[in-house]
């Protein structure tokens, strides 16, 4: 017989490893690669639209913007390399995402940590109310446990079903 | 007319006051005989309804006789704009909706004083509250943001008209809808807190707050929809949902009620979360009024800079003060609301409950977070960053997958305790099914349409997709097994057939099945946003006869022609939409230039179906070369969205009508072979 316990470890296991491998999954292709990138900055015309998003014919910025991202993908320049080189040229509000140095790690860390704290505040709070104690019950009754007690619930399973 | 406004305004102060005042001395004397003036607080409260309401009248009135002296009106109409948007002008700037926020309290609460017989003593003290909060609104559109101030100097023959984004139908009911669901909170809270104050005993506190929370969540999930409806269909960037901090101003308190609505449950079956509940219920309506804070103080930037101005000090104040009342009156009582069971079994629906609000929790605070890291990253390191859709996309779509998961699995537990066996028993056809969806999505071809073909490996947005479809069917097929074993129990008994069996069952637990249909229209809204995924867009010049092509469709430029109108002129381009080789459409996006405001907008064309939007943006011409440009985006699944909200709002209607009685069982009656007949007429 499986062991329920080992049986949920195991998938989460699974679940756990296909995560971390999806999450470190990619667009390699140079030719996504100006879309990616391009979604990953804003437009700095005061439009607050992502960098491919501004819709502004006229714009003052984004087609220039664009024409250097283009270019700086062609030379085959890296991420980082692009990014940091618009951050110097147009501040770090053209980052449409804290990047993940310095101070601005806390704005990716605070979720995640707020996850694990809550998780574990969770945890504390079902097994404090498992162990709680059972109300005290009047005098004359008693407990039911065991068979009796399944066997009651089962009763009023069925007649509660709808 | 100003005057009689102003008039009305303070009129309806004057009352508020004295309903709160009164209904506090009422409520601290009420074993020395203060039941009369008790009763003149609530009068009072309802008249402070009329007051409200004739001011908003007024303004109404000023913008159909074009009453360019109030400087309110002259900001926000013109003598051509067209009559709906005249009535929106009530809501189109700062004073006017504030003004119009006072009325929808004012309106809640002459609903709530006229009910006041379900609970004398509990609805007293929640007036109280309500008229705390209603006078704070009034003394702001008194003094610090009055719709009637005078316009200085001489009168202009025409006014500056309203902004050209706001001339769009939807702007008629997006912002009332999501008022009323931000207002709409405030009734709940008054209820907690009143209950918190007066130690109410029992649980019949909550059952009220939780109609009145489902009524307000259900305005403010219309509201947030029409608003996204809005911004994809006048913007004319392709989306709906940008993360602005004003669409996550509505976004948070919407999270924190749906977590209400769930831990609710465990209030009323098994006596758990009273501390948490009490909690929640202040949240969101804290957060409803820091949302308002965020959208009119300017603290914080936005692409909703209409709404910007200097009143966020009075907001700052208020939600500091309501925070103190509540951490107050919490600390003295929180005695009261200690817990009346313990948790049997870590998996139970208890449980689920619990995980299900730590997501919803976190879920807000990560929009919270990254709606205030810009501040605080100028506090801290003197320069803002941006917190854009990559950082929201990034945190919250892993969290709300596993939320997907829980709406899966949460039904399908028991409360106090489930066997594993029997979840597995449960979920392994429902789970089978999920992953064949999942399979069949990546072995199909992608010539089948944008969603199929998926490849997860190539894009973690691709990954997600897939994992919600799946997790969609996951849900869907738990929700369908719930009908249908409830159904087939009906049909055994009554021997009717399923459909008319699954009516009956819904018919008899519509709080149950209501929700169920709820969760259904959220699997269907976030199909919808699977589909973002695949998105496509291409921008090009295009004169006469010129071709576009983007996905399986061909554009070709048939023409472009121009309209005159009162209150603008506009530009059209008119494009044939083929799709192999045949022509399916004729598409005429728009671009409008607005006469008063002189300001231009787009009107994109937007062509609908089930498996994709094809959305064309004419942007204008080109300044170099005078070339006509448009930019078409191919949207999968966006219809999907709008769908799902139509099943979510049928599904909380549905949750708010009362169960038919449970038929009761009668034995049948021994015949009487001697009876005598019975005669016509008797």
């Amino acid at each position: 017989m499986t062991n329920p316990k080992a049986t949920i470890r195991r998938a989460l296991h699974c679940i756990l490893l296909l995560a971390a491998v999806f999450a470190f999954l990619g667009a390699g292709d140079p030719a996504a690669r100006f879309g990616e990138i391009g979604h990953r900055m804003m437009c700095i015309c005061s439009c607050k639209e992502i960098l491919l998003e501004c819709n502004h014919v006229g714009c003052p910025d984004s087609d220039g913007m664009r024409n250097e991202l283009m270019a700086a993908v062609s030379r085959g320049d890296s991420d980082s390399l692009v990014e940091q080189s618009f951050v110097q040229k147009y501040g770090p509000t053209v980052l449409a995402a804290p990047t993940t140095t310095g101070f601005n790690r806390t704005a990716w860390i605070m979720p995640f940590a707020a996850l694990i704290l809550g998780f574990g505040l969770v945890v504390r709070v079902v097994r404090s109310w498992k162990n709680r104690p059972a109300p005290a019950l009047a005098d004359g009754l008693r407990p039911i446990r065991g068979a009796e007690l399944a066997q009651f619930r089962d009763q009023a399973r069925k007649e509660t079903e709808l | 007319m100003a005057q009689i406004g102003s008039f009305a305004l303070l009129l309806a102060l004057a009352l508020g006051v004295y309903s709160f005042l009164a209904g506090l001395v009422a409520l601290i004397g009420q074993d020395q005989g203060y039941e009369r003036l008790g009763e003149t607080a609530r009068r009072a409260g309802i008249v402070t309804f009329a007051a409200v309401l004739l001011a908003a009248v007024v303004l109404v009135a000023a913008a159909f006789h074009d009453d360019f002296s109030i400087a309110y009106i002259f900001h926000h109409s013109n003598r051509d704009l067209s009559a709906p948007y005249k009535f929106a002008v009530l809501w189109s700037g700062q004073e006017g909706s504030l003004l119009f926020w006072s009325l929808l309290l004012a309106a809640y609460g002459f609903v709530l004083r006229l009910r006041n017989k379900t609970d004398p003593r509990l609805f007293a003290y929640a007036s109280v509250v309500l008229a705390g909060v209603q006078v704070f609104f009034l003394l702001l559109v008194n003094f610090a943001a009055n719709p009637f101030g005078l316009l200085q100097g001489s009168i202009p023959a025409d006014g500056s008209g309203l902004n050209p984004l706001l001339q769009y139908p939807e702007m008629v009911i997006h912002p009332p809808m999501l008022y009323l669901g931000y207002v709409g909170f405030t009734v709940p809270f008054a209820f907690a807190l009143g209950a918190l104050i007066m130690k109410y005993p029992g649980e019949k506190w909550i059952h009220i707050t939780r109609r009145w929370t489902m009524v307000t969540w259900g305005f403010l999930t219309c509201g947030i929809f029409l608003g996204a409806h809005w911004a994809y269909s006048v913007l004319g960037w392709g989306g709906y949902w940008g993360w602005d901090p004003v669409e996550n101003a509505s976004l948070m308190p919407w999270l924190t009620g749906t977590a209400f609505l769930h831990s609710v449950m465990m209030q009323e079956k098994r006596g758990m979360l009273k501390v948490w509940n009490m909690w929640l219920v202040f949240a969101t309506f804290w957060l409803a009024i820091l949302g308002t804070f965020l959208t009119r103080s300017g603290i914080i930037s936005s692409v909703h800079a209409f709404a910007q101005s200097s009143i966020g000090g009075w907001f700052a104040w208020f939600l500091g003060i309501s925070f103190a009342v509540f951490l107050f009156f919490f600390l003295k009582n929180k005695s009261h609301l200690r817990g009346e069971h313990k948790l049997e079994s870590l998996i139970s629906r208890e449980s689920s409950f619990l995980f299900n609000n730590l997501l919803f929790v976190l879920l807000c605070f990560t929009v919270l977070w990254g709606t205030w890291f810009p501040k605080i990253s100028e506090l801290v390191q003197g320069n803002q960053v941006t917190v854009g859709g990559p950082f929201y996309n990034r945190v919250a779509i892993p969290v709300a997958l596993l939320l997907l998961l829980l709406t899966a699995l949460g039904p399908l537990l028991a409360w106090r305790k489930t066997s594993f066996e029997s979840l597995k028993r449960n979920f392994f056809w429902p789970a089978v099914g999920a992953v064949a969806v999942a399979i069949f999505l990546v072995i199909t071809p992608q010539s089948w349409g944008s969603v199929f073909g998926l490849k997860p490996w190539k894009d973690i947005s691709y990954f997600y997709s897939l994992m919600a479809v799946g997790l969609c069917t996951l849900v869907t097929f738990t929700v369908a097994s719930e009908f249908y074993r409830g159904g087939r129990v009906i049909a055994k008994h009554t021997g009717q057939g399923m459909f008319a069996s699954m009516v009956q069952l819904t018919h008899r637990n519509t709080r149950r099945y209501g929700g169920y249909i709820v969760h259904f229209g959220v699997v269907v809204v976030i199909i919808g946003f699977a589909g973002a995924a695949f998105n496509q867009d291409k921008e090009q010049e295009m004169g006469y006869g010129d071709k576009m092509t983007i996905g399986s469709y061909t554009l070709i430029c048939r023409s472009y022609t121009d309209e005159e109108n009162p209150n603008y002129s506009s530009q059209w381009a008119i494009l044939d939409v083929y799709k192999g080789g045949k022509q399916i459409d004729t598409l005429t996006p728009e671009r409008r230039f607005y006469h008063a405001s002189q300001q231009t907008s787009t009107m994109p064309y937007i062509r609908s179906t089930l498996n994709e939007d094809l959305y064309l943006v004419y942007e204008g011409l080109n300044q170099d070369n005078g070339h006509p440009i448009l930019k078409a985006h191919l949207n999968p699944l966006v219809m999907w969205i709008w769908m799902g909200v139509w099943i979510i709002l049928a599904g909380t209607i549905l949750a708010l009508v009362p169960n038919a009685p449970a038929p009761v069982r009668v034995a049948a009656p021994k015949l009487v072979e001697t009876a005598a007949p019975v005669g016509a007429g008797d």
